[in-house]
């Protein structure tokens, strides 16, 4: 929400016409099959649509009034279960003025949506948010212009609810749908790019800041949605891929005659790609088992295993070419002081794990290539398959139906490349879904890490220095939020073993565990408590704000007086993506067995103004449990390049009993634009239970997963 | 070897021949394109593919289609009685009990399952009721509450 664009009238200014800039198009068929009838543009040149962007796209490339009155938005958005497919649809329908219902949202075909880049980074909310409100708010001038040149009057005297357009003076009415039909209506969203007209302010808001279920939930609950691993096409063969036995490993021989042999199955091999594809995932299989046992792989050292791994991230890290942000000087400032503190941090890979598996349909039609696929980037899918087959960009369409997860594991497209690859071979559309075993393998993995931390303490236990190393987890939030005259902040890369990528807020879940873990040992050290000595460096209003409802909700100062060595409470707090987080947790720990119990979790959470109350709270209770096996049981092992544990029956994650009582408190803050909520509220979780068990133990918890049974009493 | 199966799959009889090594789960994608059973793990961990057979839950991933010899299966798509969904669906539909929506097929028919068995469960007995579930986006609060919630519908339409 950009507040300078409230105060204004409704009708402040003209769209700008785009003058110069090619005439906005859509491909006609595409067009015509997706939104049936409505607002039809004629085709010259289908890329126009996706070589713009922002501010200078058409109005038409996001929003459609249909000859029914419906409207049809448009957005490169994928939805994979976070809430965008509810929110940009009541971005729409705010600004046109009419119910949410009306809004029908198409998201993620590389042939009919702009290209609004990479769902990630929480960036939905503050950047695709307020583009499609303001499109939507042109329409609404656009349409509003046009009852004003045919009633031939001032366009300021008209008011818009309800998709109504109304004449005060006289309570003349003509609606959307009476303006649908008009040619001259079509001609001005192609024509004009979006304008600066006011948008709702908060406090007129009558669809965004109400809790609107997921559109298509209806289909979730009869099992009529199509996910990407549920797309049928006429002919389709299903295919199953070859992998290596372990990383580090090439294919040296194959024979493939009996897999050949077998009735209607396509084999393609083309170097190390060895593709089955048949008329059931049984029988593509059968052909895979009978060509695999005959394989001889050759094979690399892979000296790494889970268990060296943190010694080989730090001797590989790479400090020459370290990203490091300096404040005052670390020497001085622990010179100052009369204590230096000093602790390091390790962090597991970990696997994302959504429910549903990478999985894609590829379909060829002469040189034009569709897949269907699970993946958040769609338009850097379709440059990467119009590379792999050496054909234009506009030979490719990309489409993602919602599909089920991905919390940063699926910006990579390997199934509709396989798919695609078999299907051209084959002459018939493929499908290809990875086993659970697959995903886990070779998908990628959030980075492992070492964090070293270093603080001076004034003998007043004031922080003097700071000193603050992240090896290969990312910058994501390692600036520290609290107030430090001398800093010395470093990301630094290292040599990964495993193959690594983003995560729910990818280095975040890192940084802030070794940061306000190391805060917890640091307040120790200086003989105060968790609260106070935050807070005594602490002038992030934002950050006080949630630490303080939180904290109070919980009762933490009281409860804290009743720490038992089987039973801590611990806090932690964290910003990032321009929202702030504060969580406090209960803990039972049995030494005895090595086992670890969240009782409860008290989360406050802000991002400023709430769009969608019932999915804030959902996405902040996803993270708080998802949170929770980051915390304590999430590692993937590996030993000479293979994964060891690569099922749910292996590798812990978070189940119905595990789950803590949760206390979700939202702070609704309509004073600044509204931030991502889906990644942050994570961040908080593992250092307060970490912190929990050191007040209740004494015990250094340095470690994500934290290792209970390292507690276990000998 | 291929064998012939017969099974009645919502309330509609059918007839499959094929290896009897197939597993049910792909049976009904491929075959009954009924595609709102999922595949989550392939070793029984996960609850996406849960199917009733002969009203009784069971993972379609692990179970090889002869199983199914004879019974009547129920898959997600069978629940609702025309456009009137059942309390379950209406519960989680109501609390918003979906994220992505991948699990939730499974989790609404084990849901079904368990409400027959328990009409009237503690909290305790939902969580280990519905414990052979995974939600990845974790919003098992939710499901939690639309299971009560269900409850006491599907209670007070029994009382009614």
């Amino acid at each position: 929400m950009d507040k300078g664009k409230h105060q204004t009238g409704r009708f402040s200014t003209s769209p700008r016409h785009t003058g110069t800039l090619p005439a906005f198009t859509l491909p006609r068929r595409t067009f015509l099959q997706v939104l049936g009838s409505g607002i039809l543009i004629t085709v010259t040149d289908p890329l126009a649509l996706t070589q713009l962007a922002g501010a200078t796209l058409p109005v038409a490339a996001r929003i459609h009034l249909n000859e029914d009155g419906t409207i049809t938005a448009m957005s490169g958005k994928v939805e994979e279960g976070q809430g965008p497919r509810a929110e940009l649809s009541q971005a729409a329908a705010e600004e046109l003025r009419v119910p949410v219902s009306q809004v029908r949202l198409i998201m993620a075909d590389t042939d009919v949506v702009p290209d609004d880049g990479i769902t990630a980074g929480s960036r939905t909310t503050p950047r695709n948010v307020p583009e499609m409100r303001q499109a939507a708010a042109t329409a609404r001038e656009l349409l509003t212009q046009l009852a004003a040149a045919q009633w031939k009057i001032d366009v300021r005297t008209l008011e818009v609810s309800d998709g109504r357009i109304r004449n005060p003076a006289n309570g003349q009415v003509m609606t959307y749908v009476d303006l649908a039909k008009s040619k001259d209506l079509a001609k001005r969203f192609a024509e004009n790019t979006q304008s600066d007209v006011a948008v709702a302010p908060v406090a007129e808001w009558k669809v965004l800041g109400q809790s609107v279920r997921r559109p298509n939930s209806r289909d979730l609950v009869t099992g009529g949605h199509r996910f990407p691993s549920d797309i049928v096409r006429p002919d389709m063969l299903y295919g199953m891929v070859l992998r290596a036995p372990s990383y580090g490993t090439t294919l040296a021989s194959i024979d493939l005659s009996a897999a050949e042999a077998m009735e209607d199955v396509v084999v393609v091999r083309d170097g190390q790609f060895v593709g089955f594809a048949a008329p059931s995932t049984h029988w593509a299989e059968q052909a895979l088992e009978a060509a695999a046992k005959t394989a001889s792989w050759r094979t690399e050292p892979q000296p790494v295993s889970n268990s060296t791994l943190h010694a080989h991230l730090k001797e590989h890290a790479n400090t020459e070419r370290a990203r490091t942000d300096v404040k005052g000087s670390v020497e001085r400032g622990f010179s100052e002081g009369n204590q230096v503190v000093s602790a390091t941090y390790t962090l597991a890979y970990i696997q994302h794990a959504p429910m549903e598996p990478r999985a894609a349909v590829a379909e060829w039609s002469g040189e034009k290539l569709t897949v269907w696929a699970g993946c958040d980037n769609p338009f850097r899918a379709r440059r990467t398959l119009a590379e792999e087959f050496s054909i234009d960009t506009e030979q490719v369409r990309v489409i993602i139906p919602d599909m089920g997860g991905g919390f940063g594991g699926k910006h990579t497209v390997e199934a509709g490349l396989e798919a695609a690859r078999m299907a051209k071979r084959a002459g018939r559309p493929v499908w290809v879904r990875w086993t659970r075993e697959e995903e886990f393998t070779w998908a990628y993995f959030r980075p492992a890490a070492v964090i070293e931390c270093k603080g001076g303490l004034r003998t007043d236990g004031s922080l003097t220095a700071w000193e603050f190393t992240n090896i290969n987890a990312g910058g994501s939030a390692i600036e520290t939020p609290y107030e430090i005259p001398n800093t010395r902040i470093a990301s630094v890369s290292s040599d990964s073993p495993l193959r690594q990528g983003s995560y729910r807020c990818l280095g975040a879940t890192g940084n802030n565990f070794a940061r306000e873990s190391f805060m917890d040992e640091l307040a120790t050290a200086a003989g105060s408590n968790p609260l106070d000595f935050r807070m005594a460096h602490l002038k992030n209003e934002r950050l006080r704000v949630v630490l303080k409802a939180a904290t109070d909700r919980f009762d933490w100062s009281e409860r804290r007086k009743h720490i038992t060595p089987e039973l801590g409470v611990g806090l932690a707090c964290g910003t990032e993506k321009n929202s702030v987080v504060a969580a406090c947790v209960s803990v039972e720990i049995n030494r005895n067995r090595g086992k670890i119990r969240v009782l409860e979790v008290c989360e406050a959470f802000e991002c400023g103004p709430i769009l969608n109350p019932g999915n804030l709270t959902s996405q902040v209770q996803g993270c708080i449990i998802m949170g929770l096996g980051g915390a304590l049981t999430e590692e993937i092992q590996f030993e000479n390049g293979k994964i060891l544990n690569p099922g749910f029956s292996r590798y812990r994650v978070p189940r119905f009993k595990d789950v803590p009582k949760i206390d979700v408190h939202l702070i609704n803050n309509p004073d600044i634009p509204a931030a991502g909520a889906g990644e942050t509220p994570i961040i908080a979780v593992a250092p307060a239970i970490g912190n929990a068990i050191f007040a209740a133990t004494g015990a250094h918890i340095r470690s994500m997963p934290i290792r209970g049974d390292l507690l276990k009493k000998s | 070897m291929d064998v012939t199966v017969r099974l009645n799959v919502n309330g509609v009889d059918k007839t499959i021949t094929t290896d009897p090594q197939r597993k049910l789960l792909d049976v009904i994608r491929e075959e009954f394109r009924l595609t709102g059973t999922k595949y989550g793990c392939g070793e029984g961990q996960c609850g996406a593919c849960l199917v009733l057979v002969n009203g009784e839950p069971l993972r379609s991933c692990l179970s090889p289609i002869t199983v199914a010899d004879g019974k009547s299966i129920m898959t997600i798509e069978g629940l609702a009685r025309g456009d009137s969904l059942h309390a379950v669906q209406e519960a989680f539909l109501e609390e918003e009990a979906m994220q992505c929506g991948y699990c939730t097929s499974g989790m609404i028919l084990s849901a079904v399952a368990l409400l027959r068995e328990n009409p009237n469960p503690t909290d305790e007995e939902i969580a280990a009721g519905m414990n052979g579930h995974i939600c990845r986006c974790n919003g098992y609060v939710k499901v939690m509450n639309a299971i009560r919630h269900a409850a006491n519908t599907l209670r007070s339409e029994s009382h009614g």
